[in-house]
């Protein structure tokens, strides 16, 4: 495994060696020490990569992923794995704001809470949560699953198109067009195994699922006035 | 854009260190706020019967002592003062009303930037490092301390509008965000008797709250209505003589993270800035949540989470 600091290297300089690794594919292990906040830390990686973050990360880590693993270790700020095609991005701590927005695939996991608009627009990743997600998670989500074995924030899944959701806890408030479903067998099974992928010692059963009334899809005259 | 940062001491034994301690704090928000920049220090408490008055002058000959002279064989009450750059502090018991009467018409050219008696505000026009640099930051001691680096949005690159702003006797606010109903506001707190020194919508917010705490309110109770009663966006971090405290609006989309070890509470917009504080890899840290009033009171020791 190659060991780099950014108290030594800009971020530039590491992203960049990760980029070229990537192309080569000679040294597969990375572990990034002393990230301390900074923004945009393994960013757009495209082959399988694993890489190691040793601290807190800032801004957008991990953004546009491609079959990487990405693991941090401590928390996250804004927009972690955001636009994330494919692979794997698992925070061993909270995540800020925005945490997979409009990913469209892989697999991200925040063994802490994720606070505001977490998978806003998401557009087929999943997202596993092991603690509490805060207000408009899920807004506008499209495709994908979302999955929250804590609590989650007023206005859960407002104006959700297609995305499942399973919360564990309570939902302060749905948003609009967003309602609970019924949740049956095919259900339990794929929480089951999103559940295990995650490494989530949680029984499927204690879930709710959340998805769309498909309400707001065609314009309908008696909304035109409504808010 | 701007950012914002607070330092609250719990372990007395750091009290030497704040300025060094808070110094790369400031400067790690200066790309979110390259224009100007300022902080709120508390500590060298003058107790009751004095205040403390921070004074600026952009015309670096004033004359402080001629000031403090005239101001002392005018008001008859003794006035011990220090230049700080272009700033100077005086410590006087006299009547706060005669004294703040008394610079408005014998130093008109002289800015008052706080009353209290604990807190000193310094700031003024560029860069944090310059700002930091001109005032000394890195060798103060105190208690606790904010401060603000601001891309201005609301009002003029001024040393007026640059924050934090003070409107109360020890009490001061920073404020990344802008709010949406501070002209009605103001007028509402003018009726009740406040002043203004500036058209800024921060600088109402800090009115506010020292209007809720004259009418009896605790801190908590005063941002407790502030949710209610400011319309905008905003991550506020407030200083009093012996508090600290951070609120968030419900939308929450300016960002705050908040840092806590047995020897500190530490606040700032981004991670970034807490990175270089002591034990830091070992502090609880975490994302304050939307309209909940994290509030830290007291004496060093007893300090404690006291929001609902």
């Amino acid at each position: 495994m190659k060991s780099i600091s950014l108290a030594e290297h800009s971020v530039r300089e590491v992203n960049q060696l990760l980029h070229d690794q990537a192309r080569e594919l000679t040294e597969g292990q990375w572990r990034i020490t002393e990230p301390d906040g900074r923004h945009a830390l393994a960013c757009g990686l495209d082959q399988e990569l694993h890489v190691v973050i040793d601290g807190h990360a800032g801004y957008y880590c991990a953004g546009m992923n491609q079959k990487a693993t990405v693991e941090v270790n401590g928390t996250v700020g804004v927009g972690v794995a955001e636009n994330m095609m494919s692979g794997r991005v698992h925070v061993h701590g909270n995540a800020s704001q925005s945490a997979g927005a409009t990913a469209h695939g892989g697999l991200l996991v925040i063994d802490g809470n994720a606070s505001a608009r977490c998978g806003i627009s998401m557009k087929g990743v999943d997202i596993v949560v092991g603690g509490n997600v805060g207000h408009m998670s899920a807004f506008m989500a499209q495709a994908g699953r979302l999955v929250v074995c804590g609590d989650a924030g007023g206005a859960l899944g407002d104006s959700i198109y297609e995305a499942r959701l399973y919360v564990r806890g309570s939902v302060e408030s749905l948003g609009a067009d967003c309602i609970e479903k019924e949740m049956r067998e095919e259900h339990i099974s794929e929480l089951r195994a999103l559940l295990a992928q995650a490494g989530m010692e949680t029984n499927p059963a204690e879930f709710r699922r959340y998805g769309s009334a498909r309400q707001l899809y065609n314009f309908q005259v008696d909304n035109a006035d409504g808010g | 854009m701007c950012g914002i940062v607070g330092l609250y001491l719990k372990n007395e034994a750091l009290q030497p260190r704040l300025g060094e301690l808070f110094q790369p704090m400031l400067l790690a928000m200066g790309d979110r706020g390259p224009d100007s920049a300022g902080f709120a220090i508390y500590g060298d408490d003058v107790g009751q019967d004095r205040l403390k008055y921070t004074l600026q002058a952009e015309d670096p000959a004033t004359d402080w002592q001629a000031l403090a002279d005239g101001l002392e064989a005018d008001l008859g009450a003794a006035v011990e003062w220090f230049r700080n750059a272009t700033a100077a502090v005086f410590k006087t018991g006299a009547d706060p009303g005669q004294v703040r009467a008394w610079l408005r018409e014998r130093a008109p050219q002289v800015r008052l930037m706080s009353v209290g008696h604990s807190i000193e505000i310094l700031k003024g026009v560029g860069h944090p490092r310059l700002v930091a640099e001109r005032f000394g930051l890195a060798r103060m001691q105190g208690t606790h301390i904010i401060g603000h680096t601001r891309m201005a949005t609301e009002s003029a690159v001024t040393m007026q509008g640059s924050h934090p702003f003070s409107t109360g006797h020890d009490l001061c606010l920073v404020h990344n965000g802008s709010l949406s109903n501070h002209n009605r506001l103001r007028l509402q707190l003018e009726r009740e008797g406040l002043e203004f020194d500036t058209d800024n919508d921060t600088e109402v917010a800090a009115a506010y709250l020292t209007w809720r705490l004259a009418e009896g309110d605790g801190l908590t109770g005063a941002l407790e209505r502030a949710v209610g009663d400011l319309d905008g966006f905003y991550t506020f971090t407030v200083g009093t003589r012996d508090g600290f405290a951070v609120l968030r609006d419900p939308i929450a989309c300016k960002p705050a993270v908040l840092a806590e070890t047995a020897d500190y509470v530490a606040m700032a917009s981004e991670y970034r800035a807490l990175a270089g504080l002591p034990g830091i890899s070992t502090a609880r840290v975490w994302e304050p949540e939307p309209t909940r009033v994290y509030v830290w009171e007291g004496s060093p020791q007893r300090s404690q989470e006291t929001g609902t």
